[in-house]
């Protein structure tokens, strides 16, 4: 099965050898992708069920939270943290965002675009909460709580003065240009560094 | 196997030689390289996947172990020992003194669950295995495992542990003192030199295996099982018989326990758990103990009913590994049987054992 194209994004910036935790690593897709180029990689994953199937396949997965259990693994444990699709759903993704780079140097955080323009125009127009294929929920059920754009995680990270070594920006499936992505990107995956 | 070596205890004292009963199943490899130790719990015994010699009931553990099954024998060497300590042919309290002949009764030594692992590595000595695939087991069984992992972390390559904790609490050296002093008010008990009279200490064994059945379930599962209905009879009796179905059930427990077990055995293993805390060695520090097990795979399995060991404690254990660096895997399974579900139904259960030795199931 092809992997999501963040996922495949990021599997492929990730060097072989290096040592990975996944922070919200669903059923260890992602960390199947990692083993099958030598990456040594750990999960941390909320759903029992998710665990379950991660540890069926072999996989190091802690059931654990996200908001709470990153101070667990102690200084510079890990190469690369990861947290895709997980950082508008934590308490405090400052915080978060913190933890990923004391566990680890680098760190890959994706997320949904909050600004892409199908968002803006649903909030313009219909003036209600967007659903969107990327954010599925309404607004009531949504496990989403922070929801972020570009420019605001872009913000954050000046603030915290966090470097950024690479970024991505996926329209659909398809890769769209830096200065567009405000606008255009649905998804964003950062490479940032202490 | 009986082991002509003296075996050093963690009480300072030493047995002159050691005993160890096992069974194995599934072919050794050339290599010798996917040999899985199964740890009993505390009143199991090595008949992981065949019938009990005493009461011709399937292995306590033949749903998981056997030909197809998540340890599957045809993969893998499995070998169950006996504990230190029971009675189910290894060295224990029955065991005779070497001078006398008599029953070694009391005069056998307090033994611990390091006591236990340094046995059965004494065994696998034995046996020429140097390396274990997996060491598995769940609650006093972990116990073993865990404590595989603090004293020979070169010789295996993953811990699963199961409904299990890396020191007993208050609460659990609790009910166990219920339990030993049951058998030792038993006037048949005859300061553990039973062995010879005719009488043994059935009625305070009896009591203490209800006692502690009682922890191996969850009030949840007792409540669907008998609620108060009662045994038998229409209306209450007024009197002090079995009138309630728990109470029948527990009775039935208590006796059909004391077929099998030895209640100075009983004495001798709940000792050996009470004394177990994997951190006392390192100062209270539970990442000391695994502060050479870095490379050894473990997977934790805690079940949310289990009140007598409960996902906090295996949590306690994750946080010391992730400290240590160690690959842990944890996840909490949802199971109606109390701390009994690592031996019950709980597919869930097997998948992740299966996929811990590096099988899909």
């Amino acid at each position: 099965m092809a992997l999501r194209p963040d996922l495949a994004i990021i599997a492929a910036a990730v060097p072989t050898g290096s040592r990975v935790l996944d922070v919200g690593c669903g059923d260890g897709e992602l960390m199947a992708a990692l083993r099958d180029q030598g990456v040594d990689s750990r999960g941390l994953e909320i759903d029992p069920v998710n665990v379950t199937a991660a540890i069926a396949r072999g996989q190091s997965v802690v059931q654990g939270d996200a908001n709470r259990d990153l101070a667990d693994y102690p200084g510079d444990a890990f190469d690369y943290a990861i947290l895709s699709q997980t950082l508008q759903t934590t308490e405090r993704p400052d915080r978060v965002v913190d933890e990923l780079l004391r566990i680890a140097p680098r760190a890959f955080v994706s997320f949904p675009n909050f600004a892409h323009w199908r968002v803006r125009l649903d909030l313009l127009w219909g003036g209600r909460m967007p659903v969107t294929r990327l954010l599925p929920v309404a607004w009531y059920e949504t496990p989403n709580i922070h929801h972020v754009t570009v420019s605001d995680f872009r913000d954050l990270l000046r603030a915290k003065g966090i470097g950024v070594e690479a970024a991505w920006y996926l329209s659909g499936d398809k890769p769209t240009s830096p200065a567009a992505a405000t606008w255009r990107a649905e998804h964003a995956i950062f490479l940032i560094s202490r | 196997m009986t082991i002509a070596s003296s075996l050093p205890l963690d009480s300072g004292q030493s047995l002159p030689s050691v005993t160890i009963a096992y069974q194995s199943y599934g072919a050794l490899n050339a290599d010798k390289s996917n040999a899985v130790l199964i740890c009993h719990a505390l009143t199991g015994d090595q008949y992981v996947a065949s019938d009990h010699p005493a009461t011709g009931k399937p292995g306590w553990w033949a749903r998981m172990v056997g030909p197809g099954k998540p340890i599957d024998t045809d993969r893998f060497h499995v070998i169950c020992a006996n504990v230190l300590g029971s009675c189910m042919g290894s060295s224990g309290p029955a065991t005779p003194d070497a001078a006398t002949g008599a029953p070694l009764g009391m005069a056998f030594p307090v033994i611990t669950i390091a006591d236990m692992v340094r046995a059965q590595a004494m065994l696998l000595d034995q046996l020429g295995i140097e390396r274990l695939h997996a060491v598995v087991g769940g609650s006093m069984g972990g116990m073993q495992a865990l404590a595989w992992a603090a004293a020979y972390p070169e010789r295996i390559a993953s811990a699963v542990v199961i409904a299990s904790a890396a020191r007993h609490s208050a609460q659990n050296i609790a009910f166990h003192e219920v339990g030993r002093q049951a058998i030792m008010a038993d006037p048949d008990w005859q300061d553990g030199q039973y062995y010879a009279s005719a009488r043994a200490p059935t009625k305070g064994l009896a009591v203490a295996r209800m006692a502690a059945h009682i922890t191996y379930l969850s009030e949840e599962g007792l409540t669907e099982k008998f609620g108060r209905r009662l045994q038998a009879r229409d209306i209450k009796s007024f009197g002090f018989d079995a009138d309630f179905q728990v109470e029948s059930y527990l009775r039935h427990q208590g006796l059909a326990f004391t077929d099998r077990f030895d209640a100075n055995a009983y004495l001798y293993i709940t000792r050996a758990m009470d004394y177990f805390d994997l951190a006392d060695p390192h100062d209270g520090r539970l990442s000391g103990a695994f502060s050479a097990a870095k490379d050894v795979r473990f997977t934790l399995v805690s079940f949310d009913t289990d009140w007598l060991y409960p996902t906090a404690e295996s949590r306690r254990i994750v946080q010391a590994l992730q400290s240590v660096g160690a690959s842990a895997s944890f996840v909490e399974l949802s199971a109606p049987f109390g701390h009994d579900s690592f031996l019950l139904d709980v597919p869930a259960l097997d998948r992740i054992v299966a996929g811990a030795l590096g099988g899909g199931f």
